[in-house]
Formats: C-alpha cells, sequence, structure tokens
C-alpha cells in the first residue's frame, strides 16, 4: 500500500530518528562511552548490520527469534536477520576469530532493529551499546562488567539508578533437583515469571516432588529485598538446595561486596526470582532501573559457552544498554558544539579563507553566509562574526542590531 | 529515603472499584471522591503518598506494566489476554468472582466445518481451542457477544459469565468451562524493585485483609 499524500513524511511504528540537538547528544555520548570502555581496556568491534540467521539466533535461542527481521540472501538462498542484539554477533567474534585463552574485552556501540517495539520506550531501533568479557569464569568478572555499566550510566548522567541482581543458576538447581520434566519447568517457569504467588501454590501442591524441593522453589518468590537482607534470608530457606545454590548465593555476595566497594552509595536490590533471559544466562543477572521509567534501562549477566556453537566454549558476561533511552533519561546539558558559532562572510578573500581554516581547526564552528540566503547569523546560532578591520580579520561579537 | 515513598494504584471503574473498596478500607486507604460521581480520573485518599487512578479495565494492565502506576487490580481475564511481561501477579484478591466459558447454542460447538467463535478474549480462545485441537477462526467483537450467535456471526461465544442470566435470556447455554476468574493485586517490576518496602508492605496488607483482617499499611 502506497503512502497517501500529505503523509509521505510518516516513518513506520516504532522507527525513530533522531534530529538537532539530540542527535549531537546521542553522538556525544556515543564518543564518551567509547573512550570509557577504551580506557578500560575493552576493544572496539563494528559487527554487520546483517548476518545469517542461524548465526545470529545462536545461543539466545527462540528469545530473539520473533524480535529479528528476516530476508532472503539472493546469492546462497540462505535467510539472513538483521541484528536485534549484538551480543551473539560480538560472542561468534570472540569465539571464532580471537585466538588465545586469556580474558578478552570487547565493547561495541551500534544501530539494532525490532520486529516489534520492545521494553525501550515502545523503540524499534534503539542504538545499543555494550561490553563483554570472555575467558574468565568468576564472580570478579561479574563485578567489573556491572561496575562498567553503572559507570556508563555515571557518565551517561543517569541518577539514582537502582540495580535488580539475581542468579538463574538457583532456579535451575532446584528445578533440576525437583526433577521437573520440561512442560512443568516451563508452567513454573512462567508462574515464577510473573510472582502468582496463588497459581504457584496450586502447582507446587499437584506436583509429585519431595518436599524440601517444593518449599524451596515456593520460598523463591518472597526472596526479594535489599542485599543485606535477602541473603541470610536465602541461605537459611534454601539450605538443602545444595552445593551450586550455595555457590550462587557466595557469588550473589561477592558481586554485591565487589559493587559496593567499588561504587559506595549504589542501591543493590536481590530478586532470586527474576529469570529474564534464563534460556542463555547461566549465573549472574541483573538490570538497572531509575525512578519514574518503569521498564529497565540496561541488562546484562553471565552466559557461560554461548561461543560453543561457533567452536569454542568460553566463559561470558557482559552487559548491554540504549543510548536513546540514556540521552532521554540524563541530565547532561546539550553539547557545546552547538551553542556558539561564528558567522563569517561570503567572499573571494584569501586571507578570509586562511583564518576561517584556522579557527575550525581550532574548534570553532565557522557558518559562512551564502549570497542572498534568507535568515540572519543569529538564527544559524552565532553568537560571533567575522570582520575585516584595517584589512585584519577578526572575531567580534555579532553585532544583532546589524 | 524521606517519607513514605509514593503509590499510585489503577483500578477500573464498576464491580472492581466497588469490590475493591472494602479491601483498601481494611488496610487504611479511603479514597477523598466517589468516581461515580467524580469526574476526576485521579483520586487522592487520606494517605497523602497514595493516590488512585481510574481507568478502563483492559488498560490497568498496560499502565502497569509501563509504570503509569506501580500496582493495580485487574481481572484474571484480562490478565490473561494481555501478553507483556515485567507485571507482577502476587495476589488474588478473590473478588469480582466469574467463570470464562465457552457458550452457544446447545450443541453450537459440535457442527461441521470450522468453529466461528466471537468474542472480546481472542488470546484466551485461540490458546483454548489450540490446545483442544480444534480449529477455530476467532472474531474480535467488543461487546453484546450474545448476539453473535443469535444473528448467526459466529458458532459460540467466549466470553466472562457471572450468574449466566444474560445467555439465558437470549436462549444460549453454557457448553465448556475455561478457567474461574478473580480480580488480582498487579505491580509493577520497577516499582517492586525501586520502592520495595512500600510495595511489600502493601502487598502483605492487603493479604491480611483478603484473609479478613486489619492491617494500616
Amino acid at each position: 500500500m502506497a503512502a497517501r499524500d500529505g503523509e509521505r513524511w510518516l516513518l513506520p511504528v516504532g522507527i525513530e530518528e533522531l534530529l538537532p540537538p539530540q542527535a549531537a547528544r546521542l553522538e556525544t555520548l556515543r564518543r564518551a562511552l567509547a573512550d570509557l570502555y577504551h580506557r578500560w581496556g575493552y576493544d572496539l568491534v563494528a559487527p554487520p548490520f546483517i548476518e545469517y540467521l542461524d548465526s545470529l539466533l545462536t545461543g539466545t535461542g527462540n528469545d530473539l527469534d520473533l524480535q529479528t527481521f528476516k530476508v532472503t540472501d539472493q546469492l546462497t538462498g540462505r535467510l539472513m536477520g538483521v541484528r536485534a542484539d549484538m551480543t551473539p554477533q560480538v560472542a561468534r567474534i570472540d569465539a571464532h576469530h580471537l585466538a588465545g585463552e586469556g580474558p578478552v574485552r570487547l565493547c561495541y556501540l551500534g544501530e539494532v532493529l525490532y520486529t516489534r517495539p520492545d521494553d525501550f520506550a515502545g523503540s524499534r531501533n534503539p542504538f545499543q551499546a555494550g561490553a563483554e568479557l570472555y575467558g574468565h569464569g568468576g564472580a570478579e568478572s561479574d563485578i567489573e562488567v556491572l561496575t562498567l555499566l553503572l559507570e556508563t550510566l555515571r557518565l551517561s548522567r543517569v541518577d539514582d539508578v537502582h540495580v535488580d541482581v539475581g542468579h538463574v543458576g538457583i532456579y535451575r538447581a532446584l528445578a533440576r533437583q525437583a526433577g521437573l520434566d520440561e512442560s512443568a519447568e516451563r508452567v513454573l517457569f512462567d508462574t515464577l515469571q510473573r510472582k502468582a504467588l496463588p497459581e504457584l501454590d496450586a502447582f507446587l501442591a499437584e506436583l509429585e516432588i519431595p518436599a524440601a524441593s517444593r518449599r524451596m522453589l515456593d520460598g523463591l518468590v518472597d526472596l526479594n529485598g535489599a542485599a543485606e537482607e535477602v541473603l541470610p534470608q536465602a541461605r537459611e530457606s534454601l539450605a538443602h538446595g545444595g552445593p551450586e545454590v550455595m555457590a550462587a548465593l557466595d557469588d550473589l555476595a561477592t558481586v554485591s561486596r565487589g559493587v559496593v566497594e567499588r561504587m559506595p552509595g549504589v542501591s543493590l536490590y536481590f530478586d532470586l526470582a527474576e529469570l529474564r533471559g534464563y534460556n542463555y544466562h547461566t549465573g549472574i543477572v541483573f538490570a538497572a532501573f531509575v525512578p519514574g521509567h518503569g521498564r529497565e534501562i540496561a541488562r546484562g549477566g553471565r552466559y557461560d559457552d554461548i561461543g560453543r556453537v561457533f567452536g569454542r566454549a568460553r566463559p561470558a558476561t557482559g552487559f548491554s544498554t540504549d543510548l536513546k533511552t540514556l540521552i532521554l533519561l540524563s541530565r547532561a546539558e546539550s553539547p557545546p558544539a552547538t551553542v556558539g558559532a561564528i558567522r563569517a562572510p561570503w567572499t573571494g578573500d584569501a586571507g578570509l579563507h586562511a583564518h576561517i581554516a584556522r579557527l575550525r581547526a581550532g574548534g570553532e564552528r565557522v557558518i559562512q553566509e551564502l549570497p542572498g540566503q534568507a535568515g540572519n547569523a543569529a538564527e544559524a546560532g552565532c553568537d560571533r562574526e567575522l570582520v575585516q578591520r584595517s584589512g585584519e580579520w577578526q572575531v567580534v561579537p555579532l553585532d544583532v542590531a546589524g | 529515603m524521606a517519607g513514605p515513598q509514593n503509590l499510585t494504584i489503577a483500578l477500573s471503574k464498576g464491580r472492581i472499584f466497588k469490590d475493591t473498596l472494602p479491601l483498601l478500607e481494611r488496610v487504611g486507604i479511603r479514597p477523598s471522591d466517589d468516581p461515580d460521581t467524580s469526574r476526576k480520573l485521579i483520586l487522592d485518599t487520606n494517605e497523602p503518598h497514595i493516590k488512585l487512578v481510574i481507568i478502563r479495565a483492559s488498560d490497568v494492565p498496560t499502565y502497569v506494566e509501563y509504570g503509569a502506576a506501580d500496582l493495580g487490580v485487574a481481572g484474571k481475564d484480562v490478565l490473561m489476554e494481555h501478553s507483556g511481561e515485567g507485571l507482577y501477579e502476587p495476589l488474588d484478591l478473590g473478588i469480582a468472582r466469574c467463570r470464562l466459558m465457552v457458550a452457544g447454542r446447545p450443541g453450537a460447538a459440535d457442527g461441521p466445518g470450522r468453529l466461528r467463535v466471537a468474542t472480546k478474549y481472542v488470546h484466551s480462545a485461540r490458546a483454548f481451542f489450540a490446545a483442544k485441537g480444534v480449529q477455530a477462526e476467532v472474531i474480535k467483537l467488543y461487546g453484546s457477544m450474545e448476539l453473535a450467535p443469535i444473528v448467526g456471526l459466529a458458532d459460540c461465544i467466549v466470553d466472562v459469565v457471572d450468574t449466566g442470566n444474560t445467555l439465558k435470556a437470549n436462549g444460549l447455554v453454557p457448553l465448556e468451562h475455561m478457567a474461574d476468574i478473580s480480580s488480582r493485586l498487579v505491580v509493577n517490576r520497577a516499582s517492586m524493585k525501586m520502592k520495595h518496602e512500600a510495595v511489600k508492605r502493601f502487598i502483605a496488607a492487603m493479604r491480611d485483609a483478603v484473609a479478613g483482617g486489619t492491617e494500616e499499611v
């Protein structure tokens, strides 16, 4: 169906474009974050916007399938997907292209595309930024990426951040101990995700599982709140959970302590029934929230062995966020580059050309007025102008009356 | 944090509001206006940090999911239709009880050919018939479902049934019971985390209120 006349300017639902000054704010933030990740030792990668679907959907399974636009490759007949998330691409790069057994730190900044608006304020084309750390399986690497996420939000001038931390290993171990079959686990997972206590009680009561398992699975839904309250409570109610559960609780304690030491004043919240991304996460999971915004603004966690299908299983942990959301929530001012500019006349004077080039090289914004143009210099954002006085070009405050 | 955290609770007019009021009363919350006579959409309460927003029943999950309200009261029928994430349903309030049912003329579901089902509950109807192995054509209607089989628009309907009087008056009978419905307290995911003290206290108080006790928040 062709666009009606007068509606040709309309963009598809959920597709955003940034105009001045928002585009400049995004770019300023993108540069600042690229520098930040560089300083932390993370190398920038730029994966393609489109690639074969089977590598794009690896690891994350069905979670991304519905969110990925698909097209047929005319050269091979294979299906290609437009990335809805760059994390699997970066995992592919680590597994296939980068040799070496040591830790690899990678970061990325780029646009992704969703088939349907997701939680990021209904946008279908967020601007994703993230960092991933491969090759280390301990809580220390989780501490590093979570701290870097908080640093990302701090640099973006997003204040009053609350971090929600969970661990999918706890539910996974409890479900396995209970001997749940696949369909029972799916129902239980869905019920826990909604914290639907009445349904949870009814469902667990019907299952033929050991009483201890039932008690622990039932108790999981109440294990949320301030970090210092939840952990002791969890150690008590999950005491019979076995070594895996205990190790997960130790991980949580180590990570929260490590993050608080590095980011004093951070507000950590634990939720042991939080299972977002359960299909591919394997350990600690976390998400960041700010008051007044009902959805999470960043998320991440551990997803070991995602690179197995690319030939190399490695521990992995990381986070991602959406810069378009961050600039909306940011308290930062518009970038100074758009604040002032210098008007210059349009003449054939060689001295003027040289002077303009010098000013621009020094970081100034110089706008040459075109012959016969409409509008004046002040409207173009100029606060100064280049004028010739006694044969010399010099910058003077803009004469508004003139 | 200084002072109690603000909480906004989304309610729909009519039966849910009427049945929720006594529960709120038991936890010490009284609205300052009656939504049936007031045109206000945001109602203050005797507790300065608690406000009520009055919206359509089917909008409650959306408001709460996107954080426009921290909490809400929504029928299980509405929640089953709402496919989004980011919503917790920690408490069955046991109010506004009814049943989600398939109804039609006697034997309507046994006819040959593809079954046509008229309903407001498209998602639930589709899932229900698919689970039964029946290929059904679901027609979305917004009200007066009972009319659809009579005028030949559909073979049967899926709707909530309370007394069953409207069905009977239109010559329809209940054919199959799909689910028992009651209203749930729903909570925004972010509010649960960022205002967990206030939210958890409210949930606990409401739980006691449902059980019949009295506790101030």
